[in-house]
């Protein structure tokens, strides 16, 4: 302190000179800096999710329903014995890898026109409007579809409207897909999910396609490449780790939901349902906590293949 | 930066058409919902609604349970985001100045609690609350929501730090200020736009978190509690459709809010390149 003082001007409150010490130990203020968050998010949160995963090497007792500390796979064997889990797995992979496909459909086309062809002040204002829905709130938006869907709600009005009612209950007499009404079929579901966790991937496709530089476009154009030429062989290649790393959310989103299939759907249930399930009306935290390694080793996965696609450097 | 608002050739009809779609599709359902919140009809969601009345905005405003839970909603979001902006800042700044072992570990444990799915974070924290006997409060909805506000909070500071140059501290030093001094007047009014980003953005999270609150709130019902009840049970549907519009709009004026708080230091940032 006393080297410090002398290349300072005079201090005279105890937080001052606190302070001017800080500076001058880098490590000590960093050390300071990260100690607030890193309890909270190594302790809190971190200590939880350990705990979560212990748990799922404890067993319930068949007899008295109380968890049993000690260490055992028998949660687990139960867990990958039951065919029942197997196809909640199934239907959730199945279901979001369809989210996820219809998301890079609808999202592409308006990032590829907000990024080439909206003028300055349209980019912001569908900024904006990409914006508002991934922050606003999820239930409300979620709630809109109730309204939408329901048999007697707005879809149903056009399709009668449209004289089309005839193809509603087509659909909706199909197998898997179909049901009683829109609203409780895997279509209203599949519906919900994409609207949902659209902007997650819209986003990531902007800033991929912003990152192509007008350089590379224009070089495409004058070696003879035709419009059409040069997005499929340069701006395609270039955006698709964008639509990848939009992936990563919807897939993921997908995969851990539970209320979405809850409100709009089928009363079979999802993955994240199923967890839902187990540690609130069955009590199982084991069982619980071993179907919550199945998302998590799920992304895992996804998340490998997703780094050799490059999609981290679009994010 | 200038030709940049027109480049290349026009867009074909398809691609419009397709374009035009998606951001409908976006935002149809939202006006959907402003529009039942005026509907006559009580019972179903009968389409077109039979007739426009303001009557339901007077029912909702008057209902005990819908102002309890507006209240604790406002209460735990404006907490959760105190929190988070202490804690985001403090790691945000750690980040920026120093290249340390485990520096993106720390990136990574900050992001993960809004990338791993919410359901695994909240029956992470609702097992750690069992095991530790804590009783669910109101603290106990604040640490769910903090640990995924920090974040946001995180994101924004950091970003604009990012843009801040360093030497603009050392220069304060130089000058004579000592550390409070720099901190005042130089670090805070150089972040304060994107700590208010940040904060907004927070805020809106918060307020309409359904999914890890369901696991800490207990007996406690928050906004989104009592519409997600609602919406498994339905009970009030045209007190439900005024509160969604009311969550709407809570949420939407610090979204834009944090927009126009950033987007000017986009564009300075864009000019300069």
């Amino acid at each position: 302190m006393t080297s410090s003082a002398a290349m300072l001007p005079r201090e005279s409150g105890f937080l001052q000179r606190l302070s001017s010490g800080l500076y001058l130990r880098p490590r000590l203020l960093l050390f300071l800096l990260l100690a607030p968050p890193l309890l909270w998010l190594g302790v809190i949160y971190l200590g939880s999710l350990f705990a979560l995963l212990a748990q799922s090497f404890f067993a319930v007792d068949e007899f008295s329903g109380m968890v049993v500390k000690e260490f055992t796979l028998a949660t687990y064997r139960d867990f990958l014995t039951n065919p029942a889990n197997w196809d909640i797995i199934l239907r959730t992979v199945v279901m979001a890898a369809a989210v996820t496909l219809a998301c890079a459909v609808i999202a592409f086309p308006i990032a590829y026109y907000m990024v080439r062809f909206a003028g300055m002040r349209l980019k912001a204002a569908m900024y904006l409007g990409v914006m508002l829905p991934l922050w606003s709130s999820y239930l409300v938006r979620v709630y809109s579809w109730k309204l939408i869907l329901a048999k007697e709600g707005i879809i149903s009005w056009f399709a009668n409207q449209l004289h089309l009612g005839w193809a509603l209950d087509a659909w909706l007499s199909l197998p898997v897909i179909g049901g009683p009404s829109l609203s409780t079929s895997y279509t209203g579901t599949f519906v919900v999910f994409v609207y949902i966790w659209l902007p997650f991937m819209i986003l990531p496709v902007v800033a991929a396609l912003e990152r192509v530089p007008n350089s590379v476009i224009e070089a495409s154009g004058d070696l003879g490449a035709r419009p059409r030429q040069t997005f499929r062989q340069v701006i395609l290649p270039l955006a698709i780790p964008g639509v990848v790393a939009g992936s990563i959310f919807t897939f993921s989103l997908t995969l851990g939901d539970y209320i979405i299939p809850g409100i709009i759907g089928q009363s079979t249930p999802f993955l994240g349902q199923a967890v839902f399930a187990q540690q609130g009306i069955a009590g199982n935290i084991p069982l619980a906590a071993a179907f919550t390694v199945v998302p998590v080793v799920l992304m895992g996965i996804y998340l490998a293949l997703a780094k050799r696609l490059g999609a981290f450097d679009a994010l | 930066m200038r030709s940049d608002a027109r480049r290349g050739p026009r867009a074909g009809i398809a691609l419009k058409t397709a374009a035009l779609g998606g951001m409908l599709f976006l935002h149809i359902p939202l006006l959907i919902i402003v529009l039942y919140a005026f509907s006559s009809e009580a019972r179903s969601f009968t389409f077109p609604i039979p007739g426009f009345t303001t009557k339901w905005f007077a029912v909702a405003f008057e209902r005990q349970d819908v102002r309890d839970a507006l209240g604790l909603s406002l209460r735990v979001a404006a907490t959760a985001t105190a929190v988070a902006l202490v804690l985001g800042t403090l790691a945000s700044a750690a980040v920026w100045k120093s290249r340390f072992f485990g520096r993106d570990a720390i990136s990574l444990l900050i992001v993960l609690p809004i990338a791993l799915p919410g359901i695994i974070t909240g029956i992470a924290l609702r097992s750690a609350i069992a095991i530790t006997e804590i009783p669910f409060s109101f603290w106990t909805l604040v640490i769910g929501h903090a640990t995924f506000c920090i974040v946001v909070v995180y994101n924004n500071v950091l970003a604009r730090f990012r843009r801040t140059s360093g030497a603009l501290i050392e220069a304060s030093m130089d000058l004579g200020a000592n550390g409070l001094q720099t901190l005042r007047y130089v670090i805070l009014p150089n972040i304060a736009t994107a700590l208010l980003a940040g904060g907004m953005l927070a805020f809106a999270l918060s307020f309409d978190e359904v999914i890890v609150t369901t696991f800490t709130a207990g007996q406690q019902s928050t906004l989104p509690i009592w519409m997600l009840s609602q919406l498994l049970r339905p009970r009030d549907r045209p007190v439900t459709n005024v509160v969604a519009v009311f969550v709407i709009a809570v949420t939407f004026i610090p979204i834009i809010a944090a927009f126009y708080l950033t987007r000017d230091t986009h564009d300075v940032s864009g000019s300069q390149k």
